[in-house]
Parts: structure tokens; sequence; C-alpha cells
């Protein structure tokens, strides 16, 4: 069964598959890990279809600034309940290396996570499939927030208490 | 005890933070939120694991007995009508009482878990929550209690605890930490909030021109590794409050360990990579930062100091309190009082450590008291200190005889504040699920045999601090005299320390020697009282005879003899 994501807020057949998963045809873009990206670049390159990466909690996004050029899509990986790490990540690459491709959330991903999530910048979500149905609901968890972030996965940026900036 | 509704109030301009409609909205989506939550839990949606996660950023544990429901009150400050939903919760959802905490918070101990949307739906209607009273995000920033009246301080810390609380509410960054993080601020050189061994401790200061700005104090903690904060920055300029405390979360939340609860805490990190290197991964983060959207400016200050004014004081003079009165009036006014930066003004601590009576606990009646009181008294307002105790804080000299009267009547005057008997103390093994060991046992007898007050305000000024476990919810680390429940083979032993202190001069106390069964508790202590007794100086007090004659004679004493059991 091909597997369902939240994205940008709608219900979509995954077009990704992760390099682990068979059934891949030449045209399929792929998410490769750190690891395999840094053993052969140019095989993956030479692919000509669109790359994704994984980047799992303890990665620095320095690690992979150089290289994001080359990515469309970055998964940040959440290894449980109480995973934080990728939330920071997102912000960063969002922020910091203005990263504008999907930025997908993987690993244990629930609908109590999303508003969070998707205020850090992620705009893509795999959850399980017993979630998916009512995710949505939780991007109005909230209608207003107390600090800037960059809302990028939210369909409508909040309205912040983002002070202007001092001369 | 009763003294019925008060007519004739004083001003109800509070010193307070008052919600906007934003602050309003916010938090009555996150009740419908929680709502939702429980009901996903009950109906079996939510797995008991995942259902944690959610349930502990809301302040609700499972404990021994039932939930334990933590309620957070910024800062200490609550007004009169909050004190009364307290009352109400009290009354209505659990049983009658209260137990105020260490971080100027209230817990209830025995509510229902499908009933608690109910408290948080009756606490929002007040402008109260339970939002990040637990788990692994930025927890209540706490104060000084004496915020705003103390003649000594800077400059009013409670308009820059609400810019941080702000900044922290629903932080999207920062709700999944490797560990709790606990945030205190101070604006006097006197730390009464225990700012040291807080994850920050945020220090008003002055700069190099004279301006006012913040020292940076990271890496403090208790539990099983206390430690004590040390200086990441010594003046931050106060527009970057927020980006550089946005620095050293990020860094803490990228790098703080997070494969062992116990090695989990910032004070981990700082303690590993040297308080040099932290320092440098934190600047570094904040070069990034500090001229984003977070730089605060003077319109924000000004406007949330404005909630902040000092309430209508009248014009009165300074009067000493009447020789003439009740020695008992003298010896309260004397321990249970304190100098306030109004002239004719008194702040005035009502004593929630009342011989018997587990310490910081308070019933609904009792509540209900004290808010008239404050109402009629203190310009609607009270205080919790992070001592357990609550403060009337703007009272006129001309009716403290008055008050006391008041609070006498109501077995609220006992005299014992900054004294022996002023014990902090968790809830121990009577109704925490942590707890090695009993602590509020050990409080009251503590209490029986120390019930000469002669005595007690001779010893002066002294501070004993208890936990249950080596969590340290109690202090005890820091405590002058501090006391630790452990299990040994199923009997309740306590490890007794000397020499910890929790103010400007923090420090952590020293283990005196192997612990001690609970009938011999007592007994240690009058051992090491006698110790000081005999050795003090002029006007020293027992801390400084501690730091000055070292561990030896205190430890020859309590173990010299057998003690009896």
């Amino acid at each position: 069964m091909p597997r369902r994501l939240l994205c940008n807020a709608k219900i979509v057949v995954d077009e990704w598959r992760y390099v682990a998963e068979s059934a891949a045809d030449a045209a399929t873009p792929l998410i490769v890990t750190l690891a395999q990206w840094q053993l052969e670049p140019d095989t993956w390159l030479a692919r000509g279809t669109p790359l994704g990466l994984v980047l799992s909690p303890p990665h620095h996004v320095q690690q992979i600034a150089a290289d994001l050029e080359h990515f469309s899509l970055i998964a940040a990986e959440f290894s449980g309940p109480a995973e934080g790490r990728g939330y920071t990540q997102a912000r960063q690459l969002r922020e910091q290396w203005h990263f504008t491709g999907e930025l997908r959330a993987t690993g244990y991903v629930r609908r109590d996570q999303l508003f969070f999530m998707a205020r850090c910048g992620f705009n893509s979500f795999e959850l399980p499939e017993t979630d998916i149905e009512d995710a949505h609901t939780a991007f109005a968890t909230f209608t207003a927030a107390y600090q800037p972030s960059n809302d990028t996965g939210l369909p409508r940026k909040l309205c912040t208490t983002e002070y202007p900036a001092a001369e | 005890m009763s003294i019925g509704a008060i007519q004739g109030s004083q001003s109800t301009v509070l010193g307070m933070y008052r919600y906007d409609t934003t602050d309003k909205t916010l938090v009555r989506q996150r009740v419908a939120q929680f709502r939702d939550q429980t009901q996903r839990f009950l109906k079996g949606a939510l797995s008991e694991d995942e259902f944690k996660h959610l349930r502990l950023r809301n302040g609700l544990y499972i404990q021994r007995h039932a939930p334990m429901l933590r309620i957070s009150i910024p800062y200490g400050l609550l007004a009169a009508r909050q004190l009364r939903t307290l009352a109400k919760i009290a009354r209505d959802y659990d049983r009658r009482y209260g137990h105020f905490t260490t971080r100027q918070n209230i817990q209830f101990n025995w509510p229902k878990l499908e009933q608690v949307p109910d408290i948080l739906q009756d606490l929002a209607e007040v402008e109260m929550h339970s939002i990040q009273t637990s788990g692994n995000c930025i927890r209540n920033i706490t104060s000084d209690h004496l915020a705003g009246i103390t003649p000594e301080e800077l400059e009013d810390p409670r308009p820059w605890c609400e810019i941080i609380r702000h900044w922290a509410t629903f932080h999207p960054e920062f709700t999944y930490l490797p560990r709790k993080f606990k945030i205190a601020v101070t604006g006097a050189p006197q730390d009464r909030a225990a700012s040291l061994v807080h994850d920050v401790g945020v220090h008003i200061v002055r700069g190099p021109n004279g301006e006012l700005g913040f020292e940076i104090h990271a890496g403090g903690g208790l539990g099983r590794t206390p430690i004590i904060g040390q200086v990441v920055r010594e003046f931050l300029p106060r527009e970057h409050l927020l980006s550089y405390l946005t620095a050293v979360l990020r860094v803490y939340n990228l790098e703080g360990r997070r494969d062992n609860l116990h090695k989990a805490r910032v004070k981990i990190l700082v303690r590993s990579l040297g308080i040099e290197e932290f320092r440098r991964r934190v600047e570094a983060e904040w070069q990034l930062l500090r001229d984003g959207g977070l730089r605060i400016d003077e319109a924000e200050v000004a406007r949330l100091q404005s909630f902040f004014k000092p309430p209508g004081y009248l014009e009165l003079p300074n009067i000493a309190p009447d020789l003439g009165r009740e020695i008992a009036f003298l010896a309260w006014y004397r321990y249970n009082t304190t100098a306030h930066k109004a002239a004719g003004y008194r702040a005035v601590f009502i004593s929630l450590k009342k011989p018997g009576v587990p310490p910081g606990d308070v019933t609904d009646v009792q509540m209900d008291f004290i808010a008239d009181l404050a109402d009629r008294y203190s310009f609607g307002e009270v205080r919790v200190t992070h001592t357990q105790n609550l403060l009337l804080g703007d009272v006129e000299q001309r009716r403290v005889y008055e008050l006391w009267q008041q609070l006498r009547a109501a077995e609220l005057a006992t005299p014992n504040i900054g004294t022996l008997t002023d014990i902090i103390c968790c809830p121990g093994l009577d109704f925490c699920s942590l707890a090695n060991a009993r602590s509020i046992d050990v409080a009251k007898l503590i209490n029986e045999r120390f019930d000469d007050y002669d005595y007690i305000y001779d010893l002066g000024e002294i501070d004993i601090k208890m936990s249950g476990c080596m969590n340290g919810c109690g202090h005890h680390h820091v405590g002058n005299i501090g006391i630790l429940g452990v299990d040994k083979g199923g009997e309740e032993w306590y490890q007794i320390t000397i020499g910890g202190a929790a103010g400007a001069d923090a420090s952590l106390g020293s283990v005196i020697g192997p612990s001690v069964p609970k009938a011999q508790v007592v007994e240690t202590i009058e051992r090491l009282l006698e110790v000081y007794v005999e050795q003090r100086g002029s006007e020293e007090r027992f801390l400084d005879t501690v730091r000055r004659l070292g561990m030896k004679p205190f430890k020859e004493r309590a173990y010299a003899a057998p003690l009896a059991v």
C-alpha cells in the first residue's frame, strides 16, 4: 500500500521512496541517509531524479549545509515521543540556511506534535494511518503565538508578538 | 475563623500582569486541546505512554494515590480572586487543601483525571493555567517574593519575568527538551529566588556605563548532581535577553544528553563541556540570532512595566511597632514582617509552617480567609515565597497590629519566618511516588522538639531543608541543615548535611557522616545546634560558624556517643 502523508496541510500519496524501500524505479525520487550520501554522492546525483536526505537527531545541520543545494527534501527523524532536536534542526534549516524545499517529519510523528513542528518549518508529516485523517485539525490548535518563528508548515502564518528591531 | 465578606476593600488596580485578548484565547485553546487529549486517552486512542508526554506538559502527574495537578503561579503573584478560585478547586475537586511549592506554584494531590479539564476551565476564568508546570520544557519563571517592594533592588524583575513567560509559553522549538528547564530572575543583591540552583539565573545588574542589563548564569541545579550555576555572560544589554536565552536553549536542545534521564539537565552539559566551551557555543549561536525578531524594544518593556506600577500608596509616616503591645506580637513583627520601600508600609509573611501542619499546606477556608485579608490590607494581592510561605506585600504599618490579630485568630501567625522551624519540605513518601522516605513526618518531629521560641530566636537565622529522595525537591543540598530521605533495606533513614545556602553566596552542604534512622534525626540536629551555640562568635549565623569551623567539630559531636532512640 502506498504511503500517505500530510503535505502542505493535505493528505497526499507519497511520491518519494527511501533507499531501503524496494520497488523504486529509475524515475522515482529517492531519500538517502547521510551515510549513503557521503559514501557515493556522484552515484546519487547521476540518477538525475530529485534527491532527499535523512537528518538523524544527532546530526548537525552544519554537516549538510554545503550539500543542501542538491536536495529538494530533508526528512528529520524523531526517535520517540520525547525527541526534540528536530525542532531546532528545522528552524536552523529554514532560518539560517534558507532551505525552501520539503521539510518532512519522519519517525515518531503524531498529531499532538504537528502544530509546533509546522511552526518550526516542517511542511510534511509521515503520520500513522490511525492518526492521519484528523491530523489537519492540529494546525488550528492555537490561533496566535508569543514568539516569532517561520511557521512554514502552517496554512496561515501566525500573528506573533515580534518586536520591531531597535536602532 | 471566618471574617465574612469584606466591605470597602482597597484599590482594585493590581500591580500584576492582566491577560489581553490573545492571552485569553490561547489559554482557552489550551484547555480545549487538553480536553481532546484526555478524551482520546480515556477512549483508548492514546496509550499510557503517549498520554504521559502530553499530560506532563500540562502539570498532571500520576502519583502514589491519585493524579497530582500543579498549577502555575507566575513568579508567585496571586490576585485575591485567583486565590479564591484555588480555594474553590480545593473544595470542589480535591480534599479541601493545596500545597505551595518551592517554585511558587500550588499542587493539588487528589483531583480526578476526568475532572482536570474542568479545573483548567475554572482556572482560565481567572487568568490561570497549568501550562508547562511539568514535562521537559521551560517551566514557570520564578522570582524574588519581595520584587517591587524591597528597598535594595536595582529594578523590579517582574516585567522581565513576564517577557520571558510570554516568550517561553508554547515555544515551538523548546517544548521537547532533554529535560526540564527552570529560569529565575532577580533584581536585588540578596538572591531570594535561589537563582544559582536554576538552569538559568538572570540577575539584573548595571553595565559599564551604569545602564541596566543582565548577568546570565547557567548550569545550576539540585537533584542527584547538585551544582551551583556559573556566569555565562557578565553583562547582556537588555534588548537581547530573549535572543540570548534562545541561544542557550538551542545549544542545550541539540547537545544535552537524552540517553540518561539523570544526566540530561543543562548543568551536566555545562560541566562536561566546561563553562568556556559552553559559553563559546552559546555566543556563536547568539551572533546569528541577536539582530533578528527577538530584539526587545523599549516600548514593549515600558508596556509590561506599566502593569507593575506601585499600587496607590498613601503618604504615611514610618512608625515603629508599639513596644507596649503583647510580646507575642512583637516577636511576630520582628520575624514575620520586613522592610518596604514605601514609607509607612511593611511586607507581612503568613507562615505556612505551623507545627503539626505539612509545610506549605493550606486549606480552602484559609485560602478564602487570606484572600479577604489581601483585599482588606494589601491591595488584593498575595505572593507565594519560594520558602513555601505567603506574603501580603503592601500593608500599612498602622494596620499591622490589627492584621496580626486577625492572623493569630486564624492560627496563621506562627512567628517563625527565617528560623529553625520555617522548614522547606517536599511532599515526601506520603504523596510522591518517587520518595524513599517521609519528610512531612520528620518536619513534625522537629517542630515538636523545638517548640521553645526563646531557644529558636536565640539560634537566629537558620534554615532546614528536607527532601524525601535524591531528586531534591526540598532543596536539601542548599539548606544550612539539609535532610535527605534514603531507603535502607526498606526502612526510612536520613542523611544530614550542613553548610548549604541558596542565596547570593550559594553553596552546597557537606554530609556530616552516615545516615541516621528517623528516631535519631532530631537528636542529631540538636547536637549540631549545641556545637553552634557553644562556638559561635557574636552575631555569627549558623552558616558562618560552619564555614569558619569546618565539619570536624559538628561531625565529632553528632556521632560522639550512642544516640538515644
